[in-house]
């Protein structure tokens, strides 16, 4: 399942650290951070809660990018 | 602007306001105990320090509370708290410098936030092919509807100036449509009642009502829009050194600064028993790390490709990401399939060879043919062929324009294989191949000429035969030459096609080398044995149009495709897709490809380059704050400066 979010990040290289921080967390399988187009496009493991683990994403994105937002 | 920027602008304007105001006041001469100036000057200072550099401050702040200490943001807090603490530590009541730091890395950041939004807005209004809406005529009245509601085989309107939302066939109106968008071909395309008409196209003069054949997501325009959208996810090498660079060289920087702090005092100390000296050294490290920032360099390179990527799409050119960029600019060898890619992959009708009035010859004489003699071959060709739907019989019906008559025709048999036999106005005629001919028993000359041969006997008697062939693309010859001019080293043809056919093209567009009467298997044979015998460091690229070829343009370096318009495996399977058929697009792609990555080159070199010196120049003292916050802010500026230059267009249209 493949998902793509719109997001608001202001550096590259905010945007890569926020790929790394997301492809970390449970549930994402895969995930790119395009910072040109401010999309983030995130790759569920099967079987994972979209909504649940977006959550997370985006807490453990503001952890690494106090600034960023994402479009849930 | 946004509403983020426009805060840090105001921000921006009030403390300079305020920094200069504290300036030109004289604070000193307020008759108040000289402990409460200090106090006083210091709080003032500090409130202004506090507007500009706040979120720095929190920023850096959290990275520490995160783990994740070594970022510009602490760089830029570290240094001017030190630059603070310094002017406090020496009593010399020069604030300025911190804040003046402070102030300039904001107005960088700003800058650098504006032009990145300015130009990303650019680029992606040059590939906006999203339709809104889709009208469908509900009780004479246009309902406007999101596209992706619309089901296939809806009747759609498309009023003059609206894009077409979704693929169909034209059912009412005539129209001219810019196709610009999606292939960067300027010339208006027109349509009819019954043309079939791709969605991102804008219609330009009439109504036009469509049957819709797809679902929107289904459509050519959604197809695009998601290549385009993910297309700069795939990074390419130099975008990934550069995130990889930034993570270690942060650190990095931040030890040799520490270290400047602290080996030089204590060297001082121990070897040379002079003062410490601690306050220079602080000052110096802290400058280091003012210099260190690497923001021209991360954010540069993806802007670069980026833009690469937009100026493309815009020549009609579709890159499915920076890495392909990347492999593109190396490529050493271009490997063409012939049919669809250097050809039209139509037949058409290329000449008719009558027998010679004056020696009999059917072709190669010198002597002008019989006109009349052609139209009767050609004539009865067509008629012979009319119940048949094979592209050659097509051929003949389109070059003989007119009006069928099929109660003309009667007995028709088709020989498979062969051709067929027929009676036209009673008259038996066969048309067909050698081998027909062989079979009738009839006497046939063989024609000099390359292509696909239909020998005619009517009424028992050979009477010539009819030359179809493939046309070459009028840009192939073109392309070739380009190709070689950008320094490629073998372009090559590969086809299923027959030796003569194959050595005629290959001649007439001057190619380097050839290869006929391949199977699809070995085409990717062929690609491989290049691919194992290339230059080291140069690629390959495989130009294809996805017909049959898509295994080859997986396996090449760089897979290029022919006509997305209307061929989804070409979509799938290659990287690069040229949306007009036209393979002058392909030393383009190549070019543009060279480009961006010299500009990444010549960004990464000046930005290293400036860095390096200005800190060796910190690291001796020959630099101060002042200079090392505009040698970052200023090499940032050229750099996205330099960056847009991709997105300028490499050459004029032919």
């Amino acid at each position: 399942m493949k998902k793509t979010y719109s997001i608001e990040v202001d550096c590259a290289n905010c945007a890569n650290l926020m790929e790394e921080t997301t492809k970390k967390v449970n549930g994402v399988a895969n995930a790119t951070v395009n910072f040109m187009t401010q999309k983030m496009i995130v790759e569920f493991d099967e079987g994972a809660d979209e909504k649940g683990t977006m959550k997370e994403v985006l807490k453990a994105c503001k952890k690494v990018e106090p600034d960023c937002e994402i479009e849930l | 602007m946004n509403k983020k920027q426009k805060k840090m602008l105001t921000r921006i304007i009030i403390s300079a306001v305020l920094l200069i105001l504290v300036n030109i006041i004289p604070i000193d001469k307020i008759p108040l105990p000289e402990m409460i100036l200090f106090i006083g000057k210091l709080v003032i200072y500090i409130v202004i320090y506090i507007i500009i550099g706040h979120d720095i401050l929190r920023k850096a702040g959290k990275g520490i509370l995160n783990r994740r200490i070594f970022d510009e943001n602490f760089l830029m807090a570290v240094a001017t708290v030190g630059a603070f603490i310094l002017a406090i530590i020496e009593k010399s009541g020069d604030y300025n410098e911190a804040i003046a730091v402070m102030l300039f890395y904001q107005i960088g950041e700003l800058f650098q936030s504006y032009a990145v939004g300015k130009s990303r807005k650019n680029i992606s209004a040059l590939m906006d092919i999203r339709p809104d809406y889709a009208n469908i005529e509900k009780d004479g009245v246009l309902e406007k509807l999101d596209p992706d509601e619309v089901t296939a085989g809806t009747i759609i309107v498309v009023q003059p100036g609206e894009k077409v939302p979704i693929d169909g066939v034209v059912t009412e109106g005539t129209s001219s449509l810019n196709t610009a968008a999606l292939t960067g071909e300027s010339v208006p395309r027109d349509v009819k009642a019954g043309d079939e008409i791709i969605s991102g196209c804008i219609n330009l003069n009439g109504v036009l009502k469509i049957r819709t054949t797809k679902a929107f997501g289904e459509s050519t325009v959604s197809k695009i829009l998601e290549l385009v959208e993910n297309s700069s996810s795939n990074k390419s090498k130099s975008e990934n050194f550069i995130s990889k660079f930034a993570r270690i060289y942060t650190p990095i920087v931040c030890y040799l600064a520490l270290a400047l702090l602290v080996i030089p005092p204590i060297f001082n100390v121990l070897l040379l028993h002079a003062s410490a000296d601690f306050t220079t050294w602080l000052y110096r490290s802290l400058t280091f790390l003012v210099v260190s920032c690497p923001c021209a360099l991360v954010i540069s390179i993806p802007l670069t490709f980026f833009a690469a990527i937009g100026g493309a799409s815009r020549e009609g050119i579709l890159v499915k990401g920076s890495n392909y960029l990347e492999t593109l600019s190396k490529t050493g060898y271009v490997v063409f399939d012939k049919t669809g890619t250097l050809t039209h992959g139509v037949f058409k009708v290329n000449g008719i060879h009558s027998s010679c009035d004056k020696c009999g010859e059917f072709c190669g004489c010198e002597h002008e043919h019989n006109e009349e003699d052609a139209k009767r071959i050609l004539e009865y060709a067509a008629l012979a062929e009319i119940a048949s739907s094979h592209p050659i019989s097509n051929s003949l019906k389109v070059a003989y324009g007119k009006m069928l008559d099929r109660n003309r025709v009667t007995d028709i048999e088709e020989i498979s294989g062969h051709g067929i036999l027929a009676k036209v106005d009673g008259i038996p005629v066969a048309v067909g191949n050698a081998r027909l001919m062989e079979r009738e028993g009839y006497e046939y000359k063989k024609c000099t000429h390359p292509g696909t041969i239909v020998h005619i006997a009517i009424d028992g008697k050979y009477e010539g035969h009819i030359l179809i062939s493939d046309v070459i693309k009028e840009n192939s010859g073109k392309a070739i030459k380009e190709l070689r001019n950008a320094g490629i080293i073998r372009n090559i043809m590969l086809t299923g096609d027959d030796r003569v056919i194959a050595e005629h093209t290959a001649t007439e567009i001057k190619i380097d080398e050839f290869h006929a009467e391949l199977l699809p298997a070995d085409k990717v044979s062929r690609v491989e044995e290049l691919l194992s015998g290339k230059e080291s460091g140069r690629t390959l690229a495989f130009v294809g149009d996805g017909i049959n070829d898509a295994p080859v343009l997986t396996r090449a370096d760089v897979g290029i495709a022919m006509g997305a318009m209307g061929s989804d495996a070409a979509i799938e399977a290659a990287d690069v897709v040229l949306m007009d058929d036209d393979p002058v697009n392909v030393p383009r792609a190549i070019k543009i490809a060279k480009r961006a990555l010299k500009i990444v080159y010549e960004n990464i070199g000046f930005a290293l380059l400036i860095k390096i010196g200005c800190l060796i120049l910190a690291a001796v003292g020959l630099a101060n704050m002042w200079l090392a916050i505009f040698a970052d802010v200023g090499v940032m500026v050229l750099c996205v400066l330099n960056a847009m230059r991709a997105l300028i267009k490499i050459d004029k249209k032919s």
